[in-house]
């Protein structure tokens, strides 16, 4: 007997949602834009397009490090630069609970504007549309973006043993910040802020040196679940050394207290990169340079050991098996 | 004293593998429990198991407080929570721990339109029944004596506050009957216990003295960064070869002979000692815990007429050898095949302390 109903597990980012997706979407509307599961679609134009959407519910709706508004933007500009776009066109839908505030309205209002400013994107069009008291969770944002294509990346199928992992900055930021936030763990003094920031320039400099097999924002389900889908079914497996990745010390803190692994944390600002060996040290020289990558790093090694894997040498030398997150993280009751 | 960062990164790990591989040469196979499932967690990640010698074996005793409650507890539950007067609140890994007919857990009785909530305190359960004056708020009151005196301590603030729409189900074990239990059985095949260090933080070290005294099992109290546990398996090892068991307590920086007492008042004003189902381990008399008749107004038991169903466990299932130590998570038919993290069938693959969602998670 499988379940009859959608469990919150379904918009996890883990496993529960990739089936969602393989039985039910593709079968609907298998096309050769949609069927790589990129961030966003590479479709015809002149030049080629990239598009992509994005819904956000985050709760609670401000967070340390930004809000549901710029959120909104990152999320979708963030899409379109990992699938080898420039940012250019912006659409904005609000589904808003009766009853919400105005002066919440207009915090993420300014927020959206002075985010979309930063990422040189435009909202060119949008919709509002508000719901009874009760049915919604305060405010859902929808966005949906455009951009011109610049650089075409080659996909996971490319990847090739020795090839570099990098990851833009410390791990998991967001997804602890919000979770800390959502249980009344954060003043506004916290130093464990939201990572959520546009991946514009970051992207652009990396493509620039070029190299890159495959780009993607690690957002729900974390880098772990983002490498396990890169490697999942592939002849190469990817190996990790732990302590190679940044993960801040708030964050270990804070997902200490509540049971959850940095790993399987979302980041909202942040990119894994598979390069050739040879481009891994120019593309982090770039990065270092630019705010939000001054901490990139190399991660890990594309491997040939256990394929379809991802594995992690651990702080004492041990080693284990990364997997998907399977369903939505939930603290652990020590 | 070693410092916290010494624990986390330890410098001398080749050294600590040499000593434990030198021990074990000596006494051939050697199997040890960890009891606790944040034990079981710790292990998993710090992927300890993939750098012992192959004749020292890690097994995952009946330590996470999710596993071991019996599947007809959690019917009982999920009946519960399809009354829409009530609202459930619990900690996060009980939400998919399956009842007798998988897939049902609290996870999908809620999609289906029950009022259940994941909280991080008892405290905050006692909040949301100030919030929701008109549904009933029950507890889900699961866990050792770590979490009891939370527990007890929420049950005395509803009294103080004479909240009259909250009440605990309160399912909360004892470590030492069931390790007891365990001991006694004819299948008992272990040279060594990790002794829960949250625990023994609440109870005292000296609480688990019985395993040398008692059946001359040697016991360490361990905490739970990668050095922690590397340090309790030479202890263990050591103590083996050289045939001396004893009771150690290697978790120093948190843990004192005698315990926390304000702690165990506490557990003491509100419990009672009381005979208590386990998956796998049957009933074991005096291993439970029940709220005194002076707080019945805060005990679901009594205010909703609750009994527990007859005992029904899952076809195909081994989470009852599991948790006892008989059986690896592999070694189940169902295990990572009809049973994964994503649609578990039995208890041990749902809490992230649970045996097999860590041998899942993190191999093996």
């Amino acid at each position: 007997m499988t379940n009859d109903r959608i469990t919150l597990d379904y918009g996890s980012g883990g496993q529960k949602t990739a089936e969602l997706i393989d039985s039910l979407l593709l079968p609907a509307f298998d096309n050769p834009a949609l069927s790589p599961l990129g961030d966003g679609a590479v479709v015809e134009g002149q030049p080629k397009l990239v598009f992509s959407t994005d819904s956000f519910v985050v709760s609670p709706w401000k967070f340390p490090g930004g809000d549901i508004g710029k959120l909104s933007v990152c999320g979708t500009v963030n899409d379109l630069c990992m699938a080898g776009g420039v940012p250019k066109y912006l659409s904005l839908s609000f589904i808003i609970e009766e009853g919400f505030l105005f002066s919440d309205l207009r915090r993420i209002i300014s927020s959206i504007a002075e985010e979309a400013e930063t990422a040189g994107i435009t909202v060119v069009t949008g919709d509002t549309k508000v719901v009874e008291a009760g049915h919604g969770d305060g405010i859902y944002i929808n966005t949906s973006g455009i951009g011109f294509h610049m650089t075409d990346l080659p996909g996971r199928t490319a990847i090739r043993p020795g090839d570099h992992i990098l990851l833009s900055g410390s791990a998991g930021c967001h997804g602890a910040a919000v979770m800390a936030a959502r249980t009344g763990m954060l003043n506004e003094n916290s130093p464990l802020i939201s990572d959520c920031m546009p991946l514009h320039r970051l992207s652009a400099a990396s493509l620039g040196i070029g190299g890159i097999r495959i780009m993607r924002d690690p957002t729900r389900g974390g880098v772990a679940t983002t490498l396990c889908e890169f490697a999942d079914g592939m002849p190469f497996s990817i190996e990790l050394n732990s302590s190679d990745i940044p993960i801040d010390p708030p964050v270990e803190t804070v997902c200490g207290l509540l049971g959850l692994d940095p790993l399987y944390c979302a980041c909202e600002g942040r990119m894994l990169i598979v390069c050739a060996p040879e481009k891994s040290e120019p593309i982090l020289d770039a990065l270092h340079k630019i705010p939000g990558g001054e901490n990139a790093s190399r991660i890990g090694t594309v491997t040939d050991e256990m394929p379809g894997k991802v594995l992690l040498r651990t702080s004492i030398g041990g080693r284990r098996i990364l997997s998907r997150l399977s369903g939505i993280q939930l603290p652990r009751i020590c | 004293m070693l410092s916290e960062e010494y624990f986390k990164n330890p410098q001398d790990v080749p050294e600590i593998l040499r000593k434990i591989e030198h021990c074990a040469d000596q006494t051939g196979p050697i199997r040890l429990m960890e009891v606790c499932g944040t034990h079981t967690m710790a292990i998993a990640r710090s992927g300890i198991k993939s750098l012992l010698p192959p004749s020292v074996e890690l097994l995952s005793g009946p330590g996470c407080p999710v596993c071991v409650t019996p599947a007809n507890v959690i019917d009982m539950i999920l009946e519960l929570s399809r009354d829409p007067r009530i609202l459930i609140a619990c900690y996060g890994d009980l939400l998919r721990v399956p009842g007798s007919s998988a897939p049902r857990s609290l996870i999908t009785e809620k999609a289906s339109g029950a009022n259940v909530a994941a909280v991080y305190s008892p405290v905050d359960a006692i909040r949301l029944a100030e919030a929701h004056p008109e549904l009933e708020v029950v507890f889900l009151g699961v866990g050792f004596e770590t979490t009891a005196p939370g527990t007890a301590a929420c049950i005395l603030e509803a009294a103080a506050l004479d909240l009259k729409n909250f009440s605990v189900l309160c399912l909360l074990k004892q470590t030492e009957p069931a390790l007891r239990a365990l001991i006694e059985a004819p299948d008992f095949l272990v040279n060594g216990f990790l002794c829960p260090g949250h625990v023994a933080a609440i109870t005292g070290s000296d609480r688990f003295s019985f395993l040398p005294e008692d059946y001359e099992l040697p016991g360490v109290v361990s905490g739970f960064e990668p050095a922690d546990l590397l340090v309790a398996i030479l202890k263990l090892a050591s103590m083996i070869a050289e045939k001396r068991p004893s009771l150690v307590n290697e978790y120093t920086r948190l843990v004192r002979p005698e315990g926390n007492p304000a702690a165990l008042a506490l557990m003491d004003r509100v419990f009672c000692p009381a005979d208590c189902e386990w998956r796998g381990l049957g009933r074991i008399n005096g291993s439970g815990y029940e709220i005194r008749p002076e707080y019945a107004p805060w005990d679901a038991v009594p205010k909703f007429g609750l009994h527990v169903p007859t005992p029904r466990e899952i076809p195909g299932c081994r989470c009852a050898q599991v948790i006892r130590g008989v059986l690896s998570p592999e070694q189940c038919p169902l295990f990572g095949t009809v049973c994964t993290p994503g649609s578990p069938t039995g208890p041990c693959m749902v809490s992230g302390e649970g045996a097999c969602a860590a041998a899942f998670a993190y191999g093996s």
